[in-house]
């Protein structure tokens, strides 16, 4: 009798679960946890109490974490909005963009792979007169320079390209966008999420005028994130989307979240010391992790550029094998799959269909997300694992058979539902 | 999402994963669903000439733990049936015995289509009238 459950044996020092889906969300570094804790009981002060010390000492951990954040990215603290998180972020600087620069043009240019909440932002903005323009992007999921050039026309206002993909870690050419856009007058926002922490982002030597960012993403809290909005060269102005007691220089209102803001400038502060070692490590562990699936299967590959790509990211489809099915068979490990069968809407990944991929392998494809607690062991452990049960999944998948047996898939006429 | 231990068990533990001969005449072969939908089923039958028994029963299956289940247990349910039992199964009998939620019930239909298929190849290899869902063949 064949059998799926893998056997595959556990290297000391490794506890199951393992984690390996930091694109998701990241633990919390304990040394954040640390800093924030006094801001929940002893030092509980609303940061925008004037006239007293618990104001005061709020006020100041919050002008502190600024810092922290402006430091890491190249920018000055008043250039900072605190939020509540990136999704608020994008909208906020997507829509207060929009609306605070309607007189000069409605069009905005962004990317078919861009996160949701810049999409369906940019969705809601056409429902309201604008236009946007969805760059395609090539096999390799960056953008065509060229393309952009010939998006932009007088009436562009806005181009928003993430700095690196959430799915395939793709580092879009942003330095070179932000150029085009200034050379035009136009604002680049970028949602900065997957690259703050992990790799080199300067918003004075990348040209961005305004950047997303989440806490959660780089071992701080969820619940918090911040907008970089540049004051200088060129001065971007925003309309608040949040009005009340004109907090956050009246751009963002609402009673900032103290312990959250102290976690994000903490986790700043952190990845500012160590990002480059850290990078260096999480490079290891990914050509590690891909060296062995590669050595030991056939018909897998990695979606997207391997040259320009996040340190931890690795996103493979193993052809032939569906991704839940793969899932199932590594339950001990967190990881996520472009299929549709893991998704909502029963529609495979629209980032990896985007690169031209067919939905056969969009379903195919699995995204590790190695971070700073993952250990070399883990990595092991999870190449050896994931070996096994694709090998076992492909004895019982008829396509996997089929084209061993040298028969073209694509000639084949399939009753499709 | 949670599976059910029934799934699980099958997931674990495929029954009757296999190839039969499909040029043989005595073998019905049923291929459903397609590579970009993320399921394909391929179901065998080996069937007794003179009773019309399915003697024998291999699937081999390309999609998640559900399609994968759904045709395990069809191979279990049809085998020791004669053709025209077997085609009484249906998707919902499956649904019923996996315990499968909404979104995974075009596995069952999946696995009932198969089942159907490679009935209908073996009558058409052995002249029986049949109106089954078509297999999938080369062009």
């Amino acid at each position: 009798m064949s059998t799926v459950s893998s056997q595959v044996e556990l290297p000391a020092g490794v506890v199951l679960p393992i984690y390996m889906d930091n694109h998701a969300t990241s633990p919390l570094d304990p040394r954040v946890l640390e800093a924030m804790m006094p801001y929940f009981t002893a030092k509980f002060g609303n940061a925008a109490s004037r006239n007293h010390s618990f104001g005061w000492e709020a006020e100041q951990a919050v002008e502190t974490a600024r810092e922290q954040i402006a430091k890491l990215i190249g920018a000055t603290a008043k250039e900072i909005i605190f939020t509540s998180g990136a999704t608020e972020s994008d909208n906020l600087a997507i829509k207060g963009i929009a609306e605070m620069y309607r007189e000069r043009g409605n069009h905005i240019i962004t990317q078919v792979t861009e996160h949701k909440a810049v999409l369906d932002t940019c969705k809601r903005l056409e429902k309201h007169g604008y236009r946007v323009t969805y760059l395609p992007v090539k096999a390799d999921g960056l953008i065509d320079l060229e393309d952009l050039k010939r998006a932009i026309d007088d009436k562009t206002i806005l181009v928003t390209i993430m700095a690196a993909n959430n799915e395939i870690g793709v580092l879009e050419p942003i330095r070179e966008i932000g150029k085009i856009c200034h050379e035009k007058g136009i604002i680049f926002h970028t949602d900065a999420v997957q690259i703050v922490g992990k790799a080199p982002f300067n918003v004075i030597e990348d040209n961005v005028d305004v950047a997303s960012i989440s806490g959660h993403k780089i071992y701080g809290p969820k619940g918090v994130g911040a907008l970089y909005v540049r004051r200088r060269n060129p001065r971007v102005q925003i309309s608040a989307q949040i009005d009340g007691g004109g907090h956050e220089r009246g751009m963002r209102s609402g009673t900032l979240n103290v312990p959250g803001i102290v976690g994000l400038g903490k986790a700043c502060e952190i990845a500012r010391a160590e990002m480059e070692g850290e990078a260096a490590y999480l490079r290891s562990l990914r050509d590690r992790l891909q060296n062995k699936l590669e050595s030991e299967l056939d018909y897998i590959h990695v979606n997207g550029s391997m040259e320009h790509r996040l340190p931890g990211n690795l996103n493979m489809s193993f052809v032939y094998v569906e991704g839940e099915s793969l899932l199932m068979g590594i339950n001990d490990v967190a990881v996520s799959s472009g299929s549709a069968c893991t998704s909502a809407t029963l529609e495979p990944s629209y980032v990896l269909k985007a690169l031209g991929l067919g939905d056969d392998v969009a379903h195919s494809s699995i995204r590790f997300g190695l971070g700073r607690f993952n250990t070399q062991a883990e990595v092991d452990y999870v190449a050896a694992k994931v070996i096994d049960i694709v090998k076992k999944l492909r004895e019982l998948s008829p396509l996997y058979e089929m084209v061993k047996e040298g028969i073209d898939l694509t000639k084949i006429e399939w009753q499709a539902h | 999402m949670a599976y059910s231990d029934k799934v699980v068990d099958h997931y674990n533990n495929p029954r009757n994963v296999g190839t039969l001969d499909k040029s043989s005449g005595d073998v019905g072969t049923g291929l459903v669903g397609a590579p970009e939908c993320g399921d394909v089923m391929r179901l065998q039958i080996r069937v007794n000439p003179e009773t019309k028994v399915i003697e024998e029963a291999k699937f081999k299956t390309f999609g998640c733990g559900s399609a994968i289940a759904s045709s395990s247990l069809a191979t279990e349910w049809i085998k020791g049936r004669t053709v025209e039992d077997a085609l009484a199964i249906k998707n919902t009998d499956i649904v019923k015995e996996l315990s499968l939620p909404p979104v995974k019930i075009h596995c069952s239909v999946l696995a009932e289509d198969a089942i159907r298929a490679a009935i209908g190849d073996w009558k058409k290899k052995n002249g029986v009238e049949e109106n089954a869902p078509a297999t999938a063949e080369a062009k």
